[in-house]
């Protein structure tokens, strides 16, 4: 959002490959190449939001974010610092800094422990807090989530998905980190609820002074939270820029299909994409662009190798060698 | 909950209700007969083994020359005598308690070791888990009895001994069970959330894991301790296990096979009080490891019915045939989940019509009861807990739910067809789909396989799958997502239906394929006259596929009407504010319109609407007696009391 800032998250070049190595016998064994060479950068108090359809990476990458698994390649900066080498250390090392709140709320939370000692975990492990200031830190987190005090003691069976996803939230900003990676947060509840805890997101990052990297697949929502944007397809960043521009005249052709795809109330049912059309095969990768078998701009020069992702101006970016016209969304295809 | 989670919207509609009661242990566990018999005669046997030393009995290794083997009922000796003349009641009971005690030490031991090497393996993965779990296959490559025997051979015989042989042959089973149910855990996301956390390895082994691994544990426990009990007696049987003087009842065996011919009564009531005891612990264990199942906990022992249970009460005014011809139509329908003495009121009232050839789009939250209305249309909710207490579903002037079980099957599928959300759960993983769909061409009609695949090849086509021929022979896994729903929409039309009812088909599937879904269904239904019944929840969906529109809220329908006009001018507080919370794309950044509170939960519906506690239009009038569907304008109408005033202002507020 603003330039002149330094971002609190960096990430250069970052890749991670799935599988590998070989068998017993010598015979290779296939590799996927979840995420490929993402650079991105978030400023302090700005919202990025992650779109892409399921298998695009959004979710390796975040859990990079946060040390659930470790990069093949290129580089995690949180605050100006480097994490390569705290990477090994696994989330302990980020923890303080930048917290994970999961897609699923019930699965995230323990059956077997109460709320209490969900809360407490991080209070004990991170920042090593003693009993009364865990006592008023989780009373705290409960009042910041809007839940009664009194459901501390109950177990995450006894919740609905929105109260729960709610405590994932508590969870998160437990140990008072500067980044929090929302991963699919309202994907698994229903609409009414969806909207209360996007409004409690926004609410708390006002607050809190909190960066959010924003993951899902609904534009909507996206639109709704996020500042800035960038589009996954394949394992890399097609696109990105300031939300409402980035929508309003998507540069990639694939984020106008992403676009053009989404539900929309008064929109007749068409198909804006051939019915065969598919992701690759992540083990053998296509030579040039992963979108070139679906994309209706496609020429020669498109399948020889991936483009890279070039500045288009005014903050955005688009990886795309003959990329759509500037404004106006509906430009000749 | 569990129980009905057969359909997740079923789950849904039973949601958790704020302290559900458990179900004690120890009843659940009495309610099989046969464990209850088990644990009876069990505790008996442990109440004497743990009494023996005070218990009036004779010395069990006093020997008597003059009165050996004398048979049972002697005076004195009321089970006889054994070739030494020792008492053998006395030495029965004694040998009883060393055969448990031997039994349960070995298996903790066994418990101990092979839990935690199922833990590690299973947490760590990799080449740990390698390591460990080939050394646990070449323990079990060997027979059992003779790798105890060789334990034993290098030990030297000996109780002690004895146990450490038993408890490290039975150590495999354990270690696999356990590493099986730990590796599912430790890929939950509550362990990513404990390493987030900051936990360690250890601390997250210990305080995240074991607690959910524990029942198996004691699952495994229950149904080995009888085995080990065997295990050792078949030691002591050979001498290799306790020393005489001491016995336990392998030895007694032992010690009576000598004198099997004289003196039948040794081995005999050796044998007896060997079977009554590891019979009763696998009783118990069968009951306990029942008992822990938590499928079985939430009450659900017995398997559904092929048909929902019907129970419905003479009622007059719903008995005759709606007019005209409609595809469906369903008057005054309501199911039910009774779980114990908890009543789920899933559906209640619910009437729709669908006229041949429309499209009726379903909409509510998950619990609102969408699901389960689809399902009780043919009969198919699980019962037990569903019964169906009300209602007609009429199709060409029968009544649906009171047809034979035989027609009803027949219509499963063949006239009236259903499309479920995730095609991986409802497609076979073995068979391939052209198979599949071989499979449900004759089970309708008689069909060659040869016809039967051609006829499979053309549905394909007919769905829009590219070489058809050659995706016939795939398997379900080889499928995309997109793909795989084609196939299940080519299942719903191989039977020619005139009626599908789709529930959420495009819910798991991404925007684009998800648009191309939407397109084929609306092509699919223009083409050759189907008419739709498509469950959401998502108005935009509705919005681009539906005529009209029904949107459900804690089991009734509170609003239907044409697509258009609900959406314009809704007439119920619900829709208004269910269409203003989803965010539209367009629309920039900004705070949603959010509904506040939760929906009801359905085995405890307030009196009067149930929307009430949340509408900011509610009176003392909405919280009382039942608010019947009011008619708002042509083939329109909806539950609420101020239905005129709110679709008015919804006019006014979209024309300002």
């Amino acid at each position: 959002m603003n330039a002149s800032t330094a971002p609190i998250l960096e990430t250069s070049g970052l890749g991670k490959t799935f599988g590998g190595g070989r068998t017993l016998l010598g015979a290779r064994k296939p590799q996927v190449h979840a995420v490929r060479d993402v650079t991105l950068a978030v400023a302090p108090g700005e919202t990025l939001g992650v779109v892409g359809e399921s298998g695009c990476g959004k979710s390796t990458l975040a859990r990079m974010l946060v040390g659930l698994v470790p990069p093949t390649s290129g580089t995690i900066a949180l605050d100006g610092q480097a994490l390569t080498d705290a990477a090994k250390a696994g989330p302990r090392a980020f923890g303080r800094t930048i917290q994970y709140v999961f897609q699923d709320p019930t699965s995230a939370l323990n059956p077997r422990k109460t709320i209490r000692q969900i809360l407490e975990a991080p209070l004990i492990h991170l920042i090593e807090a003693d009993a009364p200031a865990r006592e008023r830190r989780v009373a705290e987190l409960m009042d910041i989530v809007s839940l009664r005090p009194e459901f501390l003691e109950r177990y995450p069976h006894e919740f609905s998905g929105g109260q729960a996803q709610r405590i994932g939230i508590a969870r998160a900003l437990a140990a008072e980190p500067r980044i929090v990676v929302l991963d699919e947060p309202v994907s698994a509840l229903d609409v009414s609820v969806q909207a209360q805890v996007l409004n409690l997101l926004s609410d708390l990052r006002t607050r809190l002074g909190l960066t959010y990297l924003f993951i899902s697949h609904d534009l909507a929502v996206v639109e709704a939270i996020a500042e800035r944007v960038a589009v996954m397809y394949f394992g890399r960043v097609v696109e990105t820029g300031p939300v409402d521009e980035v929508f309003r005249a998507p540069r990639h052709p694939y984020t106008r299909l992403l676009l053009s795809s989404a539900p929309a109330i008064g929109a007749r049912a068409e198909a804006s994409d051939a019915p065969q059309a598919e992701l690759p095969d992540p083990t053998r990768p296509p030579p040039g662009c992963a979108f070139a078998g679906r994309c209706p701009n496609v020429r020669d020069d498109c399948r020889t190798a991936p483009p890279p992702l070039v500045p288009m101006g005014r903050g955005r970016a688009a990886a795309c060698l003959h990329p759509l016209p500037a404004e106006g969304a509906d430009g000749p295809a | 909950m569990s129980a009905i989670s057969t359909s997740s919207s079923a789950g849904d509609a039973a949601r958790t209700p704020e302290r559900p009661k458990r179900r004690s242990f120890l009843r659940l566990l009495l309610r099989n007969r046969l464990a209850g018999l088990g644990l009876v005669v069990l505790a008996a046997i442990v109440a004497i083994a743990i009494l023996a030393p005070i218990l009036p009995l004779a010395d069990p290794n006093a020997t008597a020359p003059a009165n050996r083997l004398l048979p049972p009922l002697s005076e004195g000796h009321l089970l006889g005598t054994d070739e030494l003349g020792r008492d053998l009641l006395s030495r029965l009971v004694w040998g009883t308690r060393l055969s448990l005690f031997m039994g349960v030490a070995a298996t903790l031991v066994a418990a101990l070791l092979g839990s935690t090497i199922g833990l590690v393996a299973g947490y760590f993965g990799g080449r740990l888990d390698n390591a460990l779990m080939r050394s646990i296959d070449m323990l079990m490559a060997f027979p059992y009895i003779l790798l105890a025997l060789a334990i034993v051979a290098v030990l030297g015989p000996g109780l002690l001994n004895a146990l450490y042989a038993v408890a490290i042959v039975n150590i495999p089973f354990f270690a696999r069970n356990i590493r099986g149910v730990t590796v599912g855990l430790s890929h939950k996301d509550f362990v990513e959330a404990a390493r987030l956390s900051g936990m360690g390895h250890g601390r997250i082994l210990v305080s995240e894991v074991l607690p959910n691994v524990m029942p198996v544990i004691v699952i495994t426990m229950s149904t080995t301790v009888g085995w080990m009990i065997l295990e050792t007696a078949g030691l002591s049987f050979l001498g290799l296990g306790s020393q005489p003087p001491q016995a336990d009842l392998g030895s007694i065996l032992g010690e009576g096979r000598k004198v099997m011919l004289t003196a039948p009564h040794v081995t005999t009531i050796a044998g007896i009080t060997i079977f009554l005891l590891v019979m009763s612990i696998n009783l118990v264990g069968d009951g306990v490891r029942d008992a822990l199942d938590p499928r079985l906990s939430a009450g659900a022992l017995a398997r559904p019915a092929p048909v929902t249970r019907i129970a419905r009460a003479k009622n007059a005014d719903d008995a005759a045939p709606p007019e005209g011809s409609p595809a469906l139509a369903v008057r005054r329908l309501s199911t039910r989940f009774e779980v114990g003495e908890r009543i789920y009121r899933a559906v209640n009232d619910v009437s729709f019509t669908i006229r041949r050839g429309e499209c009726l789009g379903l909409v509510g939250e998950s619990g609102s009861g969408k699901s389960v209305t689809a399902l009780s249309l043919l009969g198919l909710v699980p019962s037990p807990p569903g019964v169906i207490r009300a209602g007609r579903v009429w199709r060409e002037g029968e009544d649906v739910l009171s047809l034979s079980r035989e027609k009803l099957r027949a219509l499963r599928g063949g006239r009236v067809s259903y499309i479920f959300q995730d095609p991986l759960t409802t497609l076979h993983p073995l068979f391939t789909v052209g198979d599949q769909l071989v499979e449900a061409i004759r089970a309708h009609r008689p069909a060659s396989h040869a016809e039967a695949w051609t006829q499979a090849v053309a549905l394909l086509d007919r769905v829009r799958i590219p070489a058809a021929a050659d995706r016939a022979e795939a398997l379900p896994h080889e499928l995309s997502g997109g793909m795989r729903q084609r196939v299940a929409i080519a299942m719903a039309l191989a039977n020619e239906p005139d009626l599908i009812i789709a529930d959420e088909p495009t819910t798991a599937l991404d925007v684009t394929v998800q648009a191309q879904i939407l397109a084929l269904l609306d092509e699919l239904r223009r083409e050759s006259g189907l008419a739709l019944l498509f469950i959401t929840h998502d108005f935009g969906v509705v919005s681009q596929l539906c005529d009209r529109v029904a949107v459900m809220y804690a089991g009734k329908i509170v609003e239907e009407g044409p697509t258009q006009a609900v959406l314009e001018a809704p007439a119920h507080p619900y829709t208004r504010l269910l269409i203003a919370c989803v965010p539209i794309l367009g629309s920039g950044k900004r705070a949603l319109d959010a509904i506040p509170g939760l929906p009801p939960a359905v085995d405890r519906l307030p009196d009067g609407c149930a929307f009430a506690p949340r509408c900011p239009r509610a009176t003392a009038a909405c919280k009382e007696g039942e608010i019947p569907p009011v008619s708002v304008a042509d083939r329109r109408s909806a539950r609420c009391l101020y239905a005129g005033e709110v679709m008015r202002a919804a006019t006014e507020g979209s024309a300002a």
